[in-house]
């Protein structure tokens, strides 16, 4: 599925002849139809300059926009069983990996980057819509689970960026798992007092959502990201029914109390940073002592409600 | 334009003829001035007198004068970048409360309160400050990110009550308000409260289960508006005065009861006749209550204002 088309201008091809650079491509704005040139979509983080429509964006580039001087260092993820079920549909899942990781270059749909985000350490985990639409497996499962515990061990906020159909069906249960498992990884940051925060992008949906991606402490979307559950052409096959406009974008979740904001992109960094300075640095005022040996007058208040329940029975 | 309430009806025709003046001004007459300055003190000798023997039902009027300051000029003069936090992560995002993370003095806190909006428009999409279950349990996940990240938690109350209706029944409003007092309990960060314009019922206590309540001068905080009272127990919606002085609804009476536990004078006048004076006023006092219970390690802390509340009863007028 893709919602960019890619095209060279008739009048330009006489010009440029066959050997274009990317840099003479026209795109059309899959939103407004609208003509953007290549050069000002990129300068724009492929956001529509004539109706503000948010194109996906690599996964690179995401990172590039969100670490300071777009400087980042990934870490190698461990291995995951490929493949576990022997699957196969019209192919094989062992050959739809192969496709994907020579189309990419990557072993599977997730990043996991380290570096600063306005000053602060954080780590991020960033999904890859183009391999396999980003669907979580095993090794998604892995890399978020291994992302976790480098923001533990780095005391750095945790800051996942999905771009997912949801769960891999090719791999059956093993895929289903992963929405517990990086449950899992979601407490780990959150037991180690750590901020999690999770960018919603175009799109997050199935078992992404509704799993690891529901839990931050703070909701960010990127304008017209489709997130939800089920997918709008189940539901509308199920209940037979058109669906409102604008059902599942990230402006519909906001009015349904799922996110917190909204926030365009060329925003979004410094929005990040600001959520993030909120949380590490508190401030003086934020600081209450630390636990001294007075814990002792709350176990006697306890206590005595306590003794106050049993006689009213 | 100002917005007079019935018994500042003198200090209405007060200003209206220094308006007339200072149109006749135009025409260059000089002793205009003299006239104006000692109408003028007369307005203020009038305001003074009024507003230092306001009658409880009075207070009700000008703790909901349109012009007092709100929740939305509190963010505006005390919070610096405000980040607003939406949605209860089940239903809806109700606009009737607004929250979200800021900077206090230099310190991050969570802040949050009921907003009445101040034109047409505005107090639809607030819903007058009245929530339904989404606005308070937006609170409840609030006030457990800020104990999560030890960032101490204000709140702002100013709410006619919470939103009667279908809606709100059907999806638990009861248990909502409930929960949200239960959260404000089990807290281990500072809680501070400041009832700014009304404090309706459970509607206010959900965000008022507080560390520290502090109260404008002028504000009211009671069980059921005066109006409600008068016509369930008078059975006669018309002696809501008499109710408002039954219920002891006034900063002073709920002082002297223990049930809040600061006074913030309001400029001559009210709130609404110099808002950032108010904002002013307002914002030490918070900072003086925060720096006192930042004191305390976060288990005392939760155990004394446990003991507050328990405590509360205890004392008559
Ligand atoms: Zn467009």
């Amino acid at each position: 599925m893709n919602w960019l088309t890619n095209f060279v201008r008739p009048k330009l091809r006489g010009l440029v002849g066959p050997k274009e650079i990317p840099e003479n491509l026209w795109h059309a704005c899959p939103s407004c139809n609208q003509m953007i040139f290549h050069r000002d979509l990129e300068k724009n983080l492929r956001v529509c300059q004539h109706c503000g429509h948010h194109m996906r964006l690599e996964v690179k580039q995401r990172l590039e926009m969100m670490f300071d001087e777009g400087a980042w260092q990934t870490i190698e993820l461990p291995k995951a069983l490929p493949d576990p079920l022997k699957f196969r549909d019209r192919k094989r899942y062992s050959e739809r990996l192969k496709e994907s990781q020579a189309k990419t270059g990557r072993d599977d749909a997730l990043l996991v980057a380290h570096g600063t985000m306005g000053g602060i350490k954080v780590v991020i985990a960033a999904f890859d819509f183009a391999f396999m639409g980003g669907s979580m497996g095993a090794a998604v499962g892995e890399g978020l689970l291994a992302g976790a515990r480098l923001a533990v061990m780095q005391e750095a906020p945790y800051i996942v960026i999905p771009s997912s159909g949801g769960a891999r069906m090719q791999e059956g249960i093993v895929s289903l798992m992963q929405m517990a498992r990086t449950t899992i990884a979601v407490e780990e940051v959150r037991d180690a007092g750590l901020p999690f925060i999770v960018v919603f992008t175009d799109p997050t949906t199935g078992g992404v959502s509704a799993s690891f991606a529901m839990l931050g402490d703070v909701h960010i979307a990127e304008p017209g990201s489709v997130i939800g559950f089920a997918g709008a052409r189940v539901i509308e096959q199920t209940i037979r029914e058109k669906l409102p406009e604008g059902f599942q974008r990230a402006e519909y979740l906001l009015e349904h109390g799922m996110v917190d904001m909204v926030v365009p992109r060329k925003d979004l960094k410094q929005t990040v940073v600001r959520v993030l300075e909120l949380l590490v640095n508190p401030g003086p005022m934020a600081q209450v002592v630390s636990l001294s040996g007075d814990g002792g007058k709350l176990a006697v208040v306890e206590h005595e409600e306590k003794s106050d329940a049993s006689t009213t029975d | 334009m100002h917005t007079y309430l019935d018994f500042e009806k003198p200090i209405a025709e007060l200003e209206g003829k220094i308006e007339e003046l200072r149109h006749l001004a135009g025409s260059g007459d000089i002793n205009i001035a003299d006239e104006v300055a000692r109408l003028q003190t007369k307005i203020e000798r009038l305001i003074r007198q009024a507003y230092a023997k306001l009658t409880p039902w009075q207070k009700a009027q000008v703790a909901r004068h349109p012009n007092r300051p709100h929740t939305v000029d509190y963010l505006k003069g005390l919070i610096e970048d405000f980040t607003p936090l939406a949605g209860d992560r089940l239903f809806a995002e109700d606009r009737a409360i607004i929250g979200g993370l800021g900077r206090f003095k230099g310190s991050s806190v969570v802040v949050m309160g009921h907003e009445k909006g101040s034109d047409t428009d505005e107090r639809v999409k607030h819903n007058f400050g009245m929530a339904r279950p989404e606005g308070y349990r937006k609170a409840q996940r609030l006030m457990k990110l800020a104990d999560r990240f030890q960032i101490p938690v204000l709140t702002f109350v100013d709410t006619p009550g919470a939103y009667p209706g279908v809606d709100a029944e059907a999806r638990g409003q009861a248990e909502a308000i409930a929960r949200s007092i239960d959260t404000c309990l089990s807290l281990k960060v500072p809680l501070v409260s400041t009832v700014i314009g009304e404090g309706g019922s459970g509607g206010a206590i959900a965000l008022a289960t507080a560390d520290c309540v502090l109260m404008l001068e002028h504000a009211i905080y009671s069980v059921i508006s005066p109006e409600g009272c008068a016509s369930i127990l008078w059975r006669d919606g018309e002696q809501a005065k008499t109710a408002a002085e039954a219920l002891r609804l006034t900063a002073q009476d709920l002082m002297r009861l223990g049930v809040i536990d600061e006074v913030i004078a309001e400029p001559i006048g009210g709130a609404h006749r110099d808002r950032d004076a108010t904002v002013r006023a307002v914002g030490e006092s918070i900072e003086k209550q925060l720096r006192k219970l930042g004191n305390h390690d976060p288990d005392t802390l939760k155990s004394h204002r446990r003991q507050k509340f328990l405590e509360m009863g205890q004392n008559s007028l």
